[in-house]
């Protein structure tokens, strides 16, 4: 330290932030303003940026504490499709679960599941049209649930069996459809914010009518790729929709490290010129609600939306970390934003076109069809028993035409 | 047929494939309005229009995320990063994604993006415009690095690239935009109007990725070279008489090893130059390749000449560049070995 006079300044001191409470301690999220239900207006879709900054730091909300929707962003979905949505959100969940045990029983190395984070996925899919595409991280696994992409195809990836459509070369759960709209997922964080930029502006260069989403989470949101996305998708105007899932933590440093001195992460996109719109994240009404606008924004040419979901992330970081150690137990059931398949079974209920017996009825249904879907995949085997990519697929499509140097390290292989 | 310098080649190659393909887009920084600061893309904008050439923000990590995204989406970008010694903000994009990309989703996304740079020494760019960056890309699975040294090829290679199904790392020794240049850097430049291989035809025509080429015949000792070395290697072996046979790589990744080998097998002795930092090297490749296929037709042992392993530096340029003097002095220890 330095002996020099200090004048009128004191030393200097680092400032790290914490998060409210840590494990052993009494969740707390009385830092967490919510509105009321319906309380947030809805712009016109070509609305001045300039004129809804306010929209970053709120919270767009349809459905009310008694489970009514409720506001201006309310109304756009069936009960059909809202019936729809619970389903996927359902089936999305009972996944998980089957599969996190496949993990802890060794059929497989990794997990991530999405226990409570189940509608930002499963309810933006419902938004897009045929032809967008989105670029994925490895927590929306709803995108492709809620299209019928084939549960077995999601299981024989995640076992890396014969079956497997990417040949056992990717870390499970890193699944790729161009069919399905689903850019192959990098396992890097952020690197594909900023090529969905680019895709959206290459529909744009072809005059096409497709639109592109990013996804990031609020972790990665200070990896320098999400500024670069900003900043090319507020000069070009690219129609894309840039996601931001706010599960409150990134394996265990909570959102306070990403987010730094600012008030919201969606506020990040003021700056650029990019409307930024606040949503909850657990009320699958206003997800899509808030999606199908910015999706209405890009087709339109109007140029890219910024979304923050706010959301709380329930399970594990994934199958290689325990929460328990990081944050407080009860942490989950503390948050004020509940559970999206509760919330949107109750609100069927209340609109009578729901029951819990139909619920059971459901559960057990999907409970079937996972365990069916289970079966199958493993008959085509699992990480360490059964059928399994050759070793021979390990050296295919590192180009479109195999390049003299790996032939011969092939033939060194013997395979 | 025209004489063009290797500027006016490249050009001439995105021109050719842009007129040729609408999906073929050229973006980078100062490259729309102003044609890049070598003028590499000049007019290309005023031609085709600013969708398909165009000026990016001072971001290298977004100029090729975003290309990659575009490629995926089915478009052919070629962009340029302004020098390779900028590439690095990048290097997570092309290292993670592009390179990847096919070999990840099992050929549902491709990733056919040209990512040209000028790199190399010679013009007292200091640190942050000197650099030879090559190892950084061959060493990477999935990525294609390819380096010309003339007019001709540079074109022919560059529509190859911006044909070629996979991402292309296109490094442009910037020291040979004007002409060749062999290492002696008190004399006059000569430039490409006043050489053969400054004759570049109009139209579309190509030089094959992955084929190195002998630029000259020789029996006593094989230099392998690449970009700008090419002539300093020609310049060593003319002044000490001997009688070398010179192998242009043109593409390092992947390498033309049949012409090497056999080369190296007829001579019994190899030499190896290039501008970057020694250690760790594509030389040292190239090395490990040469004693494997050619160790019992090996005379001597097989030499390098680099860059020293210090930062590029500003002042002493030409004590770091490895010019005809430590090139000569190495084919003569090799010829005696």
């Amino acid at each position: 330290m330095s002996d020099g006079p200090l004048g009128e300044f004191g030393p200097l001191s680092l400032h790290v932030p914490e998060p409210a409470v840590r494990h052993g301690g009494e969740p707390d999220f009385s830092n967490v303003n919510i509105p009321e239900a319906g309380s947030v207006r809805r712009p016109e879709v070509d609305t001045n940026p300039e004129d809804i900054r306010d929209l970053a730091f709120s919270i767009i909300r349809v459905l009310s504490r008694d489970g009514e929707a409720v506001g201006p962003w309310a109304g756009l979905l069936t009960d059909d499709q809202l019936i729809e949505g619970l389903r996927h959100m359902m089936t999305l969940r009972t996944f998980d679960a089957r599969m996190q045990i496949a993990q802890r029983q060794g059929k497989t190395s990794f997990y991530m599941q999405h226990l409570g984070e189940e509608a930002v996925s499963c309810a933006f899919r419902k938004a897009l049209a045929p032809g967008d595409m989105n670029f994925p991280t490895y927590r929306q696994a709803g995108l492709l649930i809620a299209d019928d992409y084939p549960m077995v195809e999601m299981m024989c990836q995640i076992y890396s069996n014969e079956r497997d459509p990417l040949k056992g070369r990717q870390l499970p759960i890193m699944y790729s459809s161009k069919e399905h709209g689903f850019f192959t997922i990098s396992g890097n964080l952020a690197t594909q914010y900023i090529q969905a930029v680019g895709w959206a502006m290459a529909s744009a260069i072809k005059n096409d009518t497709k639109i592109a989403a990013g996804w990031i989470g609020d972790g990665s949101t200070a990896e320098s790729d999400f500024h670069a996305s900003l900043v090319f998708a507020s000069t070009y105007k690219a129609p894309v929709v840039l996601n931001i899932v706010n599960n409150q933590w990134a394996i265990s440093t909570f959102q306070g490290i990403a987010r730094g001195g600012s008030g919201t992460f969606a506020a990040r996109g003021l700056g650029f010129g990019i409307p930024a719109l606040r949503v909850d994240g657990n009320d699958y009404l206003a997800v899509y609600a808030v999606a199908q606008w910015a999706i209405e924004r890009a087709r339109r040419n109007l140029g890219p939306t910024l979304i923050e979901y706010v959301t709380y992330r329930v399970g594990a970081h994934s199958t290689s970390d325990d929460p328990s150690a990081y944050r407080p137990k009860t942490e989950s059931d503390a948050w004020p934003l509940g559970d999206p398949i509760v919330r949107l079974k109750n609100h069927l209920i209340g609109r009578g076109v729901w029951s819990d017996e139909r619920h059971k009825q459901t559960e057990a249904e999907i409970l079937d069809t996972v365990i069916a879907a289970q079966k199958e995949a493993e008959s085509f085997g699992t990480l360490h028993a059964g059928g399994k990519p050759s070793a021979r697929d390990m050296f295919e499509g590192v180009y479109e035409e195999m390049p003299p140097h790996l032939r011969r390290q092939r033939q060194q292989a013997g395979v | 047929m025209p004489r063009k310098t290797m500027i006016e080649a490249i050009r001439d190659a995105m021109d050719t494939m842009m007129e040729r393909d609408d999906n073929v887009v050229v973006f980078g920084e100062d490259v729309g309005f102003f044609g890049g600061v070598f003028r590499c893309t000049q007019g290309l904008q005023a031609k085709y229009g600013k969708t398909r050439c165009f000026d990016a923000p001072i971001s290298e990590a977004g100029i090729v995320g975003a290309a990659i995204g575009m490629a995926a989406y089915g478009l052919r970008p070629c962009i340029e990063i302004q020098f390779a010694d900028y590439v690095y903000p990048a290097y997570d994009q092309i290292v993670s994604e592009a390179a990847r990309l096919r070999y990840r989703s099992n050929g549902g996304f491709t990733c056919p993006i040209v990512v040209r740079m000028p790199a190399g020494g010679g013009i007292f760019g200091g640190q942050t415009h000197s650099q030879s960056p090559e190892a950084l890309f061959t060493h990477v699975s999935g990525l294609k690095v390819v380096v010309p040294s003339n007019p001709y090829d540079a074109k022919g290679l560059l529509i190859s690239a911006i044909e070629d199904p996979d991402p292309v790392i296109f490094l442009e020794p910037k020291r040979l935009y004007n002409g060749p240049f062999d290492g002696h850097h008190e004399r006059p430049v000569t430039p490409w109007s006043k050489h053969d291989l400054g004759e570049v035809p109009n139209g579309h025509y190509t030089v094959p990725l992955g084929k190195a080429i002998k630029r000259r015949e020789g029996s006593q000792l094989t230099i392998l070279a690449y970009g700008t070395m090419v002539y300093v290697a020609e310049a060593a072996a003319e002044e000490h008489g001997i009688d070398a046979e010179i192998i242009d790589l043109r593409t390092l990744l992947p390498l033309d090893l049949e012409t090497i080998v056999e080369s190296v097998n007829k001579t019994g002795r190899c030499v190896i130059v290039h501008e970057a930092t020694m250690t760790s090297g594509f030389g040292a490749e190239l090395a490990a390749l040469v004693q494997e296929h050619c160790f019992y037709k090996l005379e001597a042992p097989v030499a390098r000449v680099t860059g020293w392993d210090t930062p590029y530096p500003h002042a002493q340029e030409w004590d770091y560049f490895p010019g005809p003097v430590r090139v000569g002095r190495a084919l003569v220890e090799t010829l005696e070995g």
